[in-house]
């Protein structure tokens, strides 16, 4: 190609696209999108997404960087899997959603206050603690996440599922002291370490 | 049983619709020995049940007419109607092939007067309708029809109705003893035209063709059309026989779609287009059609055609694959869900009827009688050295409309008449 060639090239090539590629899960995928929208259709949360998945892809590829990774909108999703069902393209839309939102995360530009990103942080810590996810306590932190009053109410409101929980054998109140921890948790914490470096040293996170 | 018909210097046409009648007539009218097998009782295939075709919106009928004349004026065309190919053995030059004949119950006497049928009382669905009417199980397939032959289905054998029929008949044309048959033959080339078949649309889960009695396909809109139809040529939708006065139309209805075929069909965007003017046709400024796409592919030449379509105020475009469909219990209208590509605007459209253009597939594997043929992905023909004198013609080899079916057939009729040459020596 001539030089005007690949100036003109140049101008067109959009950075975002390559970037969501090489760094979201399942990126690569965005570019297949044949705008036919049945996924944005499909979805049962539709409604309330400020953008719907179609238009993310549109986006990405428009190279609006900002106003993707600072969306709420990858977060709204509940994971149904209508839209890769119906995709006539078969995009895993739903883990591309989840890829976004990651992304995202990791950059540290998703939104501070979106609820889905809190309760997954809150899952994380929970579940690297003992290798386990400790429920009671992940669901007294879940109460407690907006405030200690909030906290409060809420526990107040699930008493007595919780009571009934107990009697049935399906809570164990010594858990909020600790325990359930999985034997070799010294070993997972080693593990996902060992992956997170990998991933790091892919993606060119600091680590 | 039939006798040997056929030498190596014969061309063998499977498939009696618009493809297989044209590479037979091209082939003949060459002076080529050719026999055409087809498996329905009467040729013309799909064509045959179009109301009308664009771009010129002209009546199937007078092309079908033309090539019947042109059939019963050669005498170097042999057709076998309720005629399977079963086998191909053998390579270019020197093939064997086993065909099934199932019986008729009606031989050559038969002055298709209808005596047989109007004594006979059982019925059946009536496939050239695709199942929307019901006909005496003792029938003339369409009007066209050729051979003009009455056909007595199978499912009347032994029962009273079969005995009536053939006592009705004054010309000694009903033999109930009729067995299927296997004829075996020697032709030097084969001519691939079996054509294909609507996609099964109660596939597509979330359109509900088999919960709603108003989403029907784009073959069924089309026999509603017909004056001899299952509507007499209203449209009127199945639910309650109400006018069908605002259509939707859903385009790529399993086509280009990897959960359903993975090729775009090609002629459904245009059936579309050219069946929002029959709506137009019969109600006027009254009648509505909203089509539904991806992207509209009119190919070519019929590009005018959509701008002509595109310019009426009746119809309208969406660019949206449609979600699903649900039907509203009181009225029996669909609702059709989505979101439009254009500014992301969700919809929930209600219309009186919908219409799946659905897509195109082969109506028969050409694996299963001659095992080494090449298809594509989507089980289309492919030209390819090692099918041999095999040649795929019109919609066996691509979703094809009629104009490039009968160019498809009449390019496979010459790749066969080469070979029959070489084996006569007529060519080096």
């Amino acid at each position: 190609m001539s030089e005007r060639n690949n100036a003109m090239v140049e101008k067109y090539r959009n950075d975002f696209l390559k970037e969501v590629e090489a760094n979201v899960e399942e990126g690569p995928w965005v570019k297949m999108c044949m705008q036919c929208g049945v996924c944005s259709g499909s979805c049962p949360f539709g409604p309330y997404w400020e953008h719907p998945p179609q238009e993310i892809f549109m986006m990405i590829r428009a190279g609006k960087r900002d106003e993707v990774l600072k969306s709420e909108s990858m977060w709204m999703c509940t994971s149904c899997y209508n839209c890769i069902v119906r995709c006539p393209r078969e995009l895993p839309i739903t883990h591309i959603m989840h890829g976004l939102a990651n992304y995202a995360h990791r950059l540290g530009i998703a939104p501070k206050m979106n609820p889905t990103r809190r309760f997954a942080k809150l899952f994380w810590q929970n579940i690297m603690k003992g290798g386990r996810v400790n429920e009671l306590k992940l669901s007294v932190g879940l109460y407690f996440m907006d405030g200690f009053a909030n906290g409060v109410k809420k526990g107040l409101a699930m008493l007595p599922v919780g009571i009934g929980m107990f009697k049935t054998g399906r809570l164990n109140p010594l858990g909020l002291l600790g325990g359930g921890k999985c034997k070799g948790a010294g070993d997972i914490h080693k593990m996902v370490k060992k992956a997170q470096e990998i991933e790091n040293r892919r993606k060119g996170f600091a680590s | 049983m039939a006798g040997a018909v056929a030498t190596n210097e014969t061309i063998l046409v499977v498939g009696g619709g618009i493809s297989g009648m044209t590479a037979a007539l091209e082939a003949a009218e060459c002076g080529k020995d050719v026999v055409l097998v087809e498996k329905n009782p009467s040729l013309g295939g799909r064509v045959s049940q179009l109301y009308k075709y664009f771009p010129k919106l002209c009546h199937p009928t007078c092309g079908m007419e033309i090539n019947l004349r042109r059939i019963k004026a050669n005498k170097r065309l042999r057709v076998f109607t309720l005629a399977e190919v079963a086998k191909v053995d053998g390579g270019p030059g020197d093939y064997t092939v086993s065909i099934r004949l199932s019986p008729r119950y009606v031989n050559e006497n038969c002055t298709a007067c209808g005596a047989c049928a109007e004594v006979v009382s059982a019925e059946i669905d009536n496939p050239h309708n695709y199942g929307l009417s019901k006909m005496k199980a003792v029938y003339l397939p369409f009007n066209m029809a050729y051979p003009q032959r009455y056909v007595i289905d199978q499912s009347v054998i032994g029962t009273p109705d079969a005995e009536k029929a053939k006592a009705a008949c004054k010309y000694d044309a009903i033999d109930l003893g009729m067995k299927e048959q296997t004829m075996t033959i020697k032709v030097g080339a084969i001519v691939w035209a079996t054509g294909w078949k609507p996609y099964d649309a109660a596939k597509i889960q979330p359109y509900g063709y088999d919960r709603f009695d108003n989403v029907v396909t784009s073959v069924e809109f089309e026999r509603m059309m017909d004056p001899f139809g299952p509507t007499g040529g209203k449209l009127l939708r199945p639910s309650d026989g109400k006018e069908a006065k605002n259509v939707a139309f859903i385009q790529c209805a399993g086509s280009r779609d990897r959960n359903h075929l993975r090729h775009c069909s090609r002629i459904c965007c245009m059936a579309s287009l050219k069946q929002s003017t029959y709506v137009s046709e019969q109600f006027g400024d009254q009648g509505q059609s909203t089509i539904y796409y991806i992207d509209i592919r009119a190919i070519d030449r019929i590009e005018d055609f959509y701008a002509k379509v595109r310019a009426n105020p009746a119809v309208k475009f969406v660019k949206s694959k449609v979600a699903n469909i649900t039907e509203d219990r009181t009225s029996a209208d669909v609702i059709l869900h989505g979101v439009d590509t254009e500014g992301y605007h969700r919809y929930d459209n209600r219309h009186d009827l919908c219409v799946l253009a659905v897509g195109m597939e082969p109506s028969v594997d050409v694996r299963t009688a001659a095992a080494t043929v090449h298809v594509d992905a989507s089980g289309f023909v492919e030209a390819d050295p090692v099918n041999g004198a095999i040649f795929g013609a019109g919609c066996a080899s691509n979703a094809l409309d009629v104009n490039r079916a009968v160019q498809s057939a009449t390019a496979a009729s010459l790749r066969a008449i080469q070979v029959i040459n070489k084996v006569s020596g007529a060519e080096v």
